[in-house]
């Protein structure tokens, strides 16, 4: 998206700066184009944007001249005085009086979408601080997506290195591979840390301010952080992200019953550990545990395991990744009681149906692992102060992240992003949001297309997706009216796969053959979360089936799944070409 | 993977009936273009209106034709297992095509009772994999017809069709369920659940020996009368490793007090070296040896780097140039293997563990190089920075303990190799010479450790016999 904002202004300044070949290719791809979803993108007035590297001082325009919106009452930032609290408040009044602020932008939460929000906040030149109660990094960094890669990749190895069969087709001898626990505890560990000082050193760089301490909004503008200090910001922004939601009468020990917070530090491995959840976390989980030695058993409310995938992608994933490994389930059940070790018994999860509510097992295993979901973190943030009434604890948002309050009226110059809002519980989500909102206080409208907002599971091999499911896409296309179809190539297929023996996988592309419209695409196969983004990219930027077809991968290499998917959609002929044919130059 | 249904099928066939596998003797026309039939199925069709009505419950699950080109299918999986309940359009089978795998469906409603063909098999297409009983009384007589059905697929193997016992076997399920009416509920991990509806044992059967008395997966494979062996060891050895978890002792009970080491990498490979070593056949051959003529001469070059090790390789590979049987393996129990090198192995007691550095092409390359790649090799061996060639390309193995005052033993044959050589010390000894003359001379036993199968008896005592000759003459080493 940004980057077709940029061609705009690459189009002006081309004509002026000749030099620059690589923008006056593209604007004159851009100038052609005929997009509509291209051109809403552009701003009514030019406004800064890296491309392509440059710098906007690159096409020599002051940064404060464009950053400046028509809506910013502001003062210039650098020579503004801090105003005590009492002062603030009087400034407050809506009667045309230019206010004056702390800072332009308050972030409350430094995780992974209060980050984003934060650098691409100080891109624009806005005075930005971000407030952390806990740890910088967040969930994400911490407790989350960071070290279970870390502990992901010693069980993708792990498991490799067991598998006798798939090292004796390669040739290869291996014996007796074992792990030290503490070892691959210390590797999740430290992976953390290492990350959590460069995002922490990364605003520091870029001259954001790290205020320590819980924040809570005192008011419109106004934010409390650690016990008295009291700041204010022509716009805030909440990022509080979210715990791990753990239901009633589960009672977690941190020790034999826990929840991904403690399971990420590895303290021990159970030889039987039961999974409440099959979504994400749990099978991540199950894919490490299984590869370090445990039994897994998985506990479901649903009917099925892996609910939210692709059901197709869904059903080989249970095919690959639970049934040959030492994984049993109950499905259509509710943990209602999970009890810890202790005095010499282990741990008891007593079952119910899910349906009739009657008792139906009670299981006996070493450990459970809570993974039944995550539950928004925004007690405390004061919120009451604002007439913000959260729904099951989500702040409500529009679609552009502004809050909503208590009567459906629009906060002002409040937003909440993440996790907190519940829009799409993923880390890079928040960060899109975040940078999304940043866009919008500085002066040009953005809304984020949640529908090209990739997802991956992390699991041997891995699932990735994005946008809509095919039952998804097919109640949509019935309602809407229009066609769906549906191609999906195998990993059989493709010679890379193949030299590296791991054929299994398919990837699923759903698409309107009227237009050439990518509505989803499912990938489950080796490396197939970073394959992913052909396809969002393609959603995000509006490209269709019947140009990104003519693309080149390289090959072999397991892009070539993704060409091969996109070569056998079968666009209708009429369909129009929405880029135009490339310029040479 | 690709799976197939025909109600998520791109291609706009109607019905999509190539994945469709099961075929009612009763409507055979409609499939007929897709699955042929096998013999067995028609015997049942005379006078078929009378029998319709119990025959055509039970119906052969074929091996569907998934492309034009199919000749044979292979299983990949049963995502149903003997005596689960089927509905219409459940996926039951995978099965592998050129290109793909895909889900086979089924058209009937009934219950899976008997897989004819088992998962990693193949059978042509047509040949029917499995039976499919409508009702629970039928499938007694589904697993009789499932034992002839198997007898006459021309693919599976004869094991496989061995006819299930008459009497169904229960199903754990049930076992589970009525379970917790019980005084004490039957516990059994989930790869112990997995091994038992693998192996077909009633869990009733098999007494529990884990945590808890719950039954294990290696419970479950010793009441199978499955040595735990070879589906144990890749489950045992992660759980067996991690400090905290003292789980996997599945054999003999541990005496108090005791501690578990696991193998090293290097103490792991000998083991299974070891082992393997137990199915050639070998015998033994010894020798005396007078070495008063290598000790001299031991002494003249050892100021020059000369190894007592070196000396015996090179020995050692001079006889073997003359008897190349010696030298030769017996790879696959048919042939012999000549090696067109001579490299002596000798083994090497390193840090806790054994390896077997090789001196390559040993009859070729002089004492003194010899000597000086025998020290490298070992410095290398001692870092353990041995290229695998380096330690095991070997043809013939030397193993001395002599230092130690040993005056002999007997070595366990490499796998791989034909023969291998114990050397005991050199000790005065008296002797009687030809004449009748007593004297008192160095005397060394040598005992060589041989492959029957290409090495016989002869041949290794003609070996020795020109090693004593070179040892006791051994000016040619030297040349």
């Amino acid at each position: 998206m940004h980057c077709s904002a940029a061609f705009s202004q690459a189009a002006t300044s081309a004509t002026a700066v000749p030099t620059i070949s690589g923008s006056r290719h593209v604007g004159a791809l851009h100038s052609s184009s005929s997009s509509s979803s291209c051109t809403l993108l552009i701003p009514s007035k030019p406004i800064n944007l890296r491309f392509c590297g440059l710098r906007r001082e690159a096409f020599g325009f002051s940064p404060s001249a464009f950053t400046r919106c028509s809506n910013s009452q502001r003062v210039r930032l650098p020579s503004r005085r801090r105003f005590k609290g009492s002062n603030v408040s009087a400034s407050l009044g809506d009667n045309g009086i230019p206010k004056s602020f702390d800072y332009d932008l308050i972030i409350i939460g430094a995780g992974v979408g209060g980050h984003g929000a934060a650098l691409h906040a100080v891109e624009k030149g806005l005075k930005t601080a971000i407030i952390e109660g806990d740890v910088v990094g967040g969930t994400c960094v911490n407790r989350g997506c960071v070290p279970s890669k870390a502990l992901l990749a010693v069980s993708g190895r792990m498991r490799e290195l067991q598998s006798e069969h798939h090292m004796k087709a390669l040739g290869l001898q291996v014996h007796a591979a074992g792990y030290d626990r503490q070892g691959v505890a210390d590797h999740a560990n430290n992976l953390a840390t290492k990350i959590r000082n460069n995002l922490t050193n990364s605003m520091k760089a870029l001259g954001v301010d790290i205020l320590t301490g819980v924040g809570t909004i005192l008011g419109p503008q106004k934010v409390k952080f650690g016990t008295d200090n009291i700041v204010t910001a022509k716009d805030i922004i909440i990022a509080t992200g979210s715990v791990p939601f753990v239901p009633k009468g589960i009672e977690v020990d941190g020790k034999t019953v826990i929840t991904s917070d403690h399971a990420l530090k590895l303290e021990f491995v159970p030889d039987w550990i039961a999974i409440v959840g099959s979504g994400y976390i749990g099978l991540e989980f199950s894919d490490v545990y299984t590869a370090l030695g445990s039994e897994v058993t998985f506990i479901e409310a649903l009917d099925q395991l892996m609910p939210g995938f692709d059901p197709e992608i869904g059903k080989l994933a249970q095919r690959v990744l639970i049934n040959p490994r030492k994984i049993d389930y109950h499905t259509g059940v509710f943990a209602t009681k999970i009890t810890p070790a202790k005095d010499g018994k282990p741990v008891t999860i007593e079952l119910i149906d899910a349906k009739t509510k009657e008792p139906k097992d009670t299981l006996e295993v070493d450990a459970a692992l809570i993974a039944t979901g995550r539950a928004p973190f925004t007690n405390g943030l004061g919120l009451e102060n604002i007439n913000v009434v959260t729904q099951r604890g989500f702040v409500p948002v529009d679609e552009r992240m502004r809050v909503i309050d208590a009567n459906g009226n629009l906060v002002p110059h409040l937003y909440c992003i993440g996790d907190a809002n519940g829009k799409m519980m993923l880390a890079h989500a928040a960060s899109a949001q975040g940078i999304s909102v940043v866009e919008q206080v500085t002066g040009r409208d953005h809304v984020l297309n949640h529908l090209s907002i990739p997802a991956a599971c992390f699991t041997h091999p891995e699932i990735s997706m994005v946008g809509l499911t095919e039952p998804q896409a097919r109640e949509k296309a019935e309602k809407e009216g229009f066609e769906v179809s549906v191609v999906k190539t195998s990993f059989k297929a493709n010679t890379k796969a193949l030299a590296e023996n791991e054929g299994e996988g398919l990837a699923k592309l759903i698409y309107r053959p009227d237009n050439g419209e990518i509505l989803g695409v499912h990938i489950f196969g080796l490396h197939a979360a970073d394959l992913i983004h052909e396809a969002s990219n393609a959603i995000a930027l509006g490209t269709r089936i019947q140009d990104i077809k003519f693309a080149v991968h390289a090959h072999p290499t397991l892009s070539e799944v993704l060409d091969e998917l996109f070569k056998a959609a079968k666009v209708k002929d009429h369909a129009s070409n929405p880029v135009s044919e490339p310029v040479a130059v | 993977m690709a799976t197939l249904s025909p109600f998520l099928s791109k291609t706009p066939l109607s019905n999509t009936p190539t994945i469709s596998f099961s075929s009612s003797i009763s409507t055979p026309l409609k499939w007929k273009s897709i699955t042929s039939f096998s013999p067995s199925g028609s015997s049942s069709s005379r006078s078929r209106r009378r029998i319709f009505i119990v025959q055509s419950k039970i119906r052969e699950i074929f091996m569907p034709a998934l492309s034009s080109t199919m000749t044979e299918g292979k299983i990949v999986s049963w995502i149903k297992s003997e005596g689960d309940v089927l509905s219409k359009g459940e996926s039951v089978v995978v099965v592998e095509s050129d290109k793909a795998d895909m889900d086979v469906e089924t058209f009937y409603d009934g219950i899976l009772a008997a897989i004819v063909v088992p998962e990693g098999e193949s059978a042509p297409v047509g040949a029917a994999i499995g039976i499919l009983a409508e009702t629970e009384a039928e499938v007694a007589q589904a697993k009789a017809k499932a034992a002839s059905a198997g007898a006459a697929a021309p693919a599976s193997h004869p094991v496989t069709s061995t006819p299930v016992p008459a009497v169904s076997p229960p199903e754990p399920k049930k076992v589970a369920e009525s379970a917790p009416s019980g005084p004490r509920k039957t516990v059994a991990t989930p790869y112990a659940k997995k091994l038992l509806k693998q192996h077909k044992v009633d869990i009733n059967s098999v007494v529990g020996t884990g945590p808890f008395g719950r039954i294990t997966p290696e419970d479950v494979e010793k009441a199978a009368g499955i040595a735990p062996s070879k589906s144990v060891a890749p489950s045992a050895a992660p759980a067996a490793l991690p400090k905290p978890a003292p789980a996997a002792a599945p054999a003999a009970p541990l005496l108090p007090g005791s501690t578990v080491v696991p193998f090293t990498t290097m103490q792991a490979a000998v083991s299974k070296n070891m082992i393997e070593s137990l199915s050639v056949p070998t015998f033994r051959v010894g020798y005396p040896i007078i070495t008063d003529a290598l000790d001299a001469l031991y002494e003249k070059v050892k100021p020059k780097g000369v190894t007592m090790t070196a000396l015996l390789a090179k020995a050692a590979a001079m006889a073997l140039v003359q008897h190349p049987v010696v030298n030769a393996s017996c790879k696959d129990g048919k042939s012999f293997t000549y090696n067109a090198n001579i490299n002596i192995a000798v083994a090497v007691a390193i840090n806790g563990g054994l390896i077997t550095p090789v001196l390559q092409d040993a009859d070729k390359l002089d004492l003194y190089l010899l000597s000086q790649k025998w020290k490298e090799l070992v410095e290398k061996a001692r870092s353990k920075q041995l290229q695998p060639h380096e330690y095991n390309s070997g043809t013939f193995t030397l193993s001395n303990l002599g230092m130690f005052g040993v005056d002999r033993f007997d070595a366990i044959l490499p796998p791989g190799q034909g023969a291998i050589m114990a050397v005991g010390a050199s000790k005065p000894t008296v002797v009687a010479d030809a004449d009748g003359f007593f004297g008192v001379k160095s005397k060394m036993l040598v005992n060589v450790t041989a492959d029957h199968r290409i090495i016989y008896g002869a041949d290794l005592a003609a070996f020795l016999q020109t090693f004593s000759k070179i040892v006791e003459n051994p000016e040619s080493l030297t040349l």
